[in-house]
């Protein structure tokens, strides 16, 4: 396997796993409070952000970190109000995003909105050992925050209302999950590119929920669903000359259709476990002559 | 009732509204309601859609703002009250599911927090869940998804949920709405069993139903007015007949004197 010798190709597939570890695990708790929404907009706004990072000539990482946690942070502001004119601001905020970063790469000295394109849409070739490091310390952080508070995470976005009684600091634990949401789209605007990110924190939590009852297992799921997708699509495009957000993101929606199609015999069987409909109870009849038939209506799995 | 007859040493209300105003939007809700509960007592709260009972239990726990007034709990003003874990509070039941499934466990294990807050569940913790959900009888479907289970059954959740943290005071918003009668009936065992224990129950209702038994003392409100607070309203039909008088084991003050929740210890 002479991909591994090549020092881009170590850096791609660790920046992928981190990816494909990060990005599900935060998108379980938007998934969860259905601001999936949220994600798709943290990348627009960060658009901004790498421009600056071009036009200042600092680093696009860093400068997208901290215009995606600003703008995640508002983002926040406006959804806690639950105005009415909330969707307003935040077409304002996403496409005020966009369009920033369009105008600001092409002020920048030799800059162009071709530079853009390896930050929207992931490229393997393009990690370097800085963006690593960065990738790395903000990935860590992430996996602290989702997996540390998981507990109170989910309280929060499963019930809102609910938690603010219970005591915990609600306002606190929204904005670290909007911070933490902001964090991992720069995470993953290197592999999987800033307008497909929210496909990573999206696809693998609903395709983990095909098979499982509970928000610990999706969690988990996701995550795994998500480092495989992450490192095949990277490996991918190391043979296909494509941007590696394409073909992770496709890869994620082949495992969510097999699931699927996995799931359906899976949940008809564990209804026939719990309430026996009237073709079991015929099937029953019928597998009476032979001894010792695992499918039985009284059969709870 | 017999919790107002006798003045005890600790005679603050374990929940008091003053003089309570608040609006939803422009249109004022509660007009100026006094609610007091005190310690052991089971205050329904009934009024017609739209009379402000569900705004009045959610004003007592800080989730609606009162533009006049004031709340306490436990004697505490309510912006200075800290001591959640005394309070299970039981949410009116919505459809809506989150995005993601979640077992019956995982949420009860959520009404912990009132306890652990940002630190770890602890054995100590996973065996008071294991009693709440063992209090609502649902126990065997620890592990099922919440989606999978009936109206009744979800009812049964949220109130092993607020259980969970063993509190000494369950506020609850329509905890009989939309659920079965065999549902009705372990919710009604498993309140009587918290009263028992000394819990101090507030709770919204429809109609007193099943848990009219329990019941110490109604506050019927009428455009976010108070219009009686006494004696349950007398019930019609069978409930009204000679006999269906009943008695409160929680009832008698001299013995009332050590208060344990019975979650607790």
């Amino acid at each position: 396997m002479d991909l591994f010798d090549y020092a881009f190709m170590q850096r791609a597939l660790l920046a992928a796993v981190l990816v494909g570890l990060t990005a599900p695990a935060i998108g379980t708790y938007l998934v969860q409070r259905r601001q999936a929404i949220m994600g798709d907009g943290i990348g627009h706004v960060a658009m901004t952000g790498v421009a600056l990072g071009f036009l200042l000539n600092t680093s696009p990482v860093w400068m997208a970190t901290a215009v995606a946690v600003l703008g995640s942070v508002g983002m926040e502001l406006i959804r806690s109000r639950g105005r009415t004119s909330g969707d307003v601001a935040l077409a304002l905020l996403f496409y005020g995003g966009m369009a920033g970063g369009v105008m600001i790469i092409n002020l920048a000295p030799g800059g162009s909105t071709a530079n853009l394109n390896t930050y929207l849409f992931g490229s393997i070739t393009t990690v370097s050992p800085e963006d690593l490091t960065a990738v790395v310390v903000l990935a860590l952080l992430v996996l602290a925050v989702t997996l540390g508070l998981r507990r109170q995470l989910f309280a929060v976005c499963q019930d809102e209302e609910f938690a603010r009684v219970t005591g915990l600091p609600v306002r606190l634990l929204n904005l670290v999950i909007a911070v933490t949401a902001a964090v991992t789209v720069t995470v993953a605007m290197r592999i999987v590119g800033l307008l497909l990110v929210s496909a990573m924190m999206v696809i693998p939590v609903a395709a983990a929920q095909r098979l499982t009852k509970g928000f610990g297992a999706t969690l988990a799921g996701a995550m795994v669903i998500g480092v495989v997708v992450s490192l095949a699509g990277t490996v991918t495009t190391y043979y296909v000359d494509a941007p590696s957000g394409a073909a992770i993101v496709l890869l994620a929606i082949v495992v969510f259709l097999i699931l699927s199609l996995a799931a359906t015999p899976l949940a008809r069987r564990r209804a026939r476990g719990t309430a026996p409909s009237p073709e079991d109870v015929a099937s029953c009849t019928l597998d009476e002559g032979k001894t010792g038939t695992a499918a039985s209506p009284t059969n709870h799995d | 009732m017999n919790a107002g007859a006798s003045p005890r040493t600790d005679a603050d209300p374990v929940v008091s509204l003053t003089d309570a105003v608040a609006a939803l939007g422009a249109r004022p809700v509660l007009r100026g309601i006094d609610l007091a509960v005190h310690r052991g007592e089971v205050v329904a709260l009934l009024g017609a859609n739209g009379s402000g009972k569900s705004t009045a239990v959610r004003a007592a726990i800080g989730q609606v703002p009162l533009t006049r007034g004031e709340v306490r709990l436990f004697g505490t003003p309510l912006r200075r009250f800290r001591a959640w874990s005394r309070v299970g509070y039981v949410p009116q039941r919505t459809t809506a599911a989150g995005g993601v499934p979640a077992t019956v466990r995982e949420v009860v294990s959520s009404g912990r927090l009132s306890r652990t807050r940002l630190g770890p569940l602890r054995k100590a913790d996973r065996e008071a869940v294991d009693r709440a959900l063992g209090a609502v009888g649902l126990a065997d479907r620890a592990k099922d998804s919440v989606n999978a289970l009936s109206g009744g059954q979800h009812q049964r959740v949220l109130i092993a949920r607020a259980l969970a943290g063993e509190p000494e005071l369950l506020i609850m918003d329509e905890p009989m709405a939309g659920v079965d009668l065999a549902s009705q009936e372990v919710l009604a065992e498993t309140l009587r069993a918290q009263v028992d224990a000394g819990a101090t129950v507030l709770l919204v209702l429809h109609e007193l139903g099943p848990l009219e038994p329990l019941i110490d003392r109604a506050v019927v409100l009428r455009d976010g007015c108070v219009a009686h607070d006494g004696p349950p309203p007398k019930a019609v039909g069978q409930h009204a007949l000679p006999g269906h008088d009943h008695v409160h084991p929680h009832a008698a003050p001299e013995n009332a004197d050590p208060i344990r929740t019975g979650l607790l210890d």
